[in-house]
């Protein structure tokens, strides 16, 4: 917070209070659609959280045994059967798309128009990546007998868990590809330098957009970590 | 004159950005810890120490990516605490659940395995 009007204010936790009690704005220094942007988020974390605890609890609810999930997900390779391999490569080119976002939003805020969109870019791709291979995890799984009320690996709630939670991730991850593509093309077009108004709104365009696409974007990472922890290697 | 306005709400943000180098190096750290828990199934750990190190590497992931991936190592102090405190309740469901899983699981072997 360099911005001169935050200097002067009360720091750390005496900040609380005082922000909190200011009469105006309560999130200091920062913009309105960053802080809608995590209050939304707020709200999607309470809804993994109820899937996954969900997931929790079937899962220590069965009499049945749950399917070991380091057999159900490895992949052949060479002949060989590597457990969790694609989920291992998936976990990495999220990673990787998550690094080249938050080097977009520095370079947004340098307004470096041109690392900007091809980082953007990268990132979108790498999103792209990993929706093409949950796609070709959903198909394999099918292919085995996997179906939400059933499976021939284990306890049937398996199936209904996996479906649920990690499509929804994937909703999540294709509706943050698509708009990383739209946000690369208005920083190349250079709408945050011109201030162009955007398509539904009258508010001139800033670069301070990239780091809330950003926000999103590292939380759909944040989310995946959970559900590699919890639901792959568990 | 509106536009003025406009245009000075926008500049309420932190106009300072980092250096490259602390993406990197949380971006290489998230890669480590990703590989060493993609170890503990490697390895096959089980029991207590398969959990735990689970637990320890995600939360450590997540954490690193919150605090500067998102920037909230940098944000003021209200925001932080807005956004940390309702998870206090995610633990508090998850605690609740736990209970009724565990006695959920009971019946089940009292009436289902046992036949009551």
């Amino acid at each position: 917070m360099s911005d001169s009007s935050l200097e002067n204010l009360p720091k750390g936790w005496k900040s609380v209070p005082s922000d909190l009690g200011s009469d105006q704005t309560a999130f200091k220094g920062v913009q309105w659609g960053k802080a809608m942007m995590w209050i939304f988020l707020l709200s999607d974390t309470f809804i993994f959280s109820c899937f996954l605890i969900s997931y929790m609890k079937g899962r220590a609810s069965t009499v049945v045994d749950w399917p070991n999930t380091s057999h159900v997900f490895s992949l052949d390779f060479m002949g060989v059967p590597v457990p969790l391999l694609l989920i291992a490569i998936m976990t990495f080119v999220l990673i990787t798309s998550s690094g080249t976002m938050a080097l977009a939003v520095k370079y947004g805020y340098e307004k470096n128009r041109k690392m900007c969109g091809h980082l953007i870019l990268a990132t979108a791709i790498g999103g792209l990546i990993f929706v093409g291979m949950q796609a070709f995890e959903w198909s394999k799984l099918i292919h085995e007998g996997v179906r939400p009320w059933s499976n021939p690996f284990g306890a049937g709630q398996f199936g209904s868990y996996f479906f649920m939670i990690t499509g929804f991730h994937g909703t999540h991850v294709s509706i943050g590809v698509i708009f990383l593509f739209i946000f690369a093309r208005k920083v190349y077009r250079g709408d945050f330098d011109t201030g162009r108004r955007g398509f539904f709104t009258t508010m001139k365009s800033d670069y301070v957009s990239i780091e809330i696409l950003g926000l999103y974007w590292h939380f759909v990472d944040l989310v995946w970590v959970f559900i590699f922890a919890f639901f792959y290697l568990w | 004159m509106s536009e003025n306005t406009e245009i000075d709400k926008n500049k309420e943000k932190p106009a300072q950005t980092h250096k490259i180098g602390i993406y990197l190096w949380i971006w290489g750290l998230l890669f480590v810890l990703s590989f060493f828990s993609y170890m503990v199934d490697w390895y096959q750990f089980q029991g207590i120490l398969r959990w735990s190190l689970i637990l320890f590497f995600m939360f450590l992931k997540a954490g690193l990516i919150m605090a500067f991936f998102m920037h909230l190592f940098w944000e003021r102090y209200t925001l932080v605490n807005v956004l940390l405190w309702p998870m206090t309740a995610i633990a508090c469901f998850v605690g609740l659940m736990v209970a009724e899983a565990k006695y959920t699981f009971f019946s089940r072997l009292i009436y289902f395995v046992l036949g009551g």
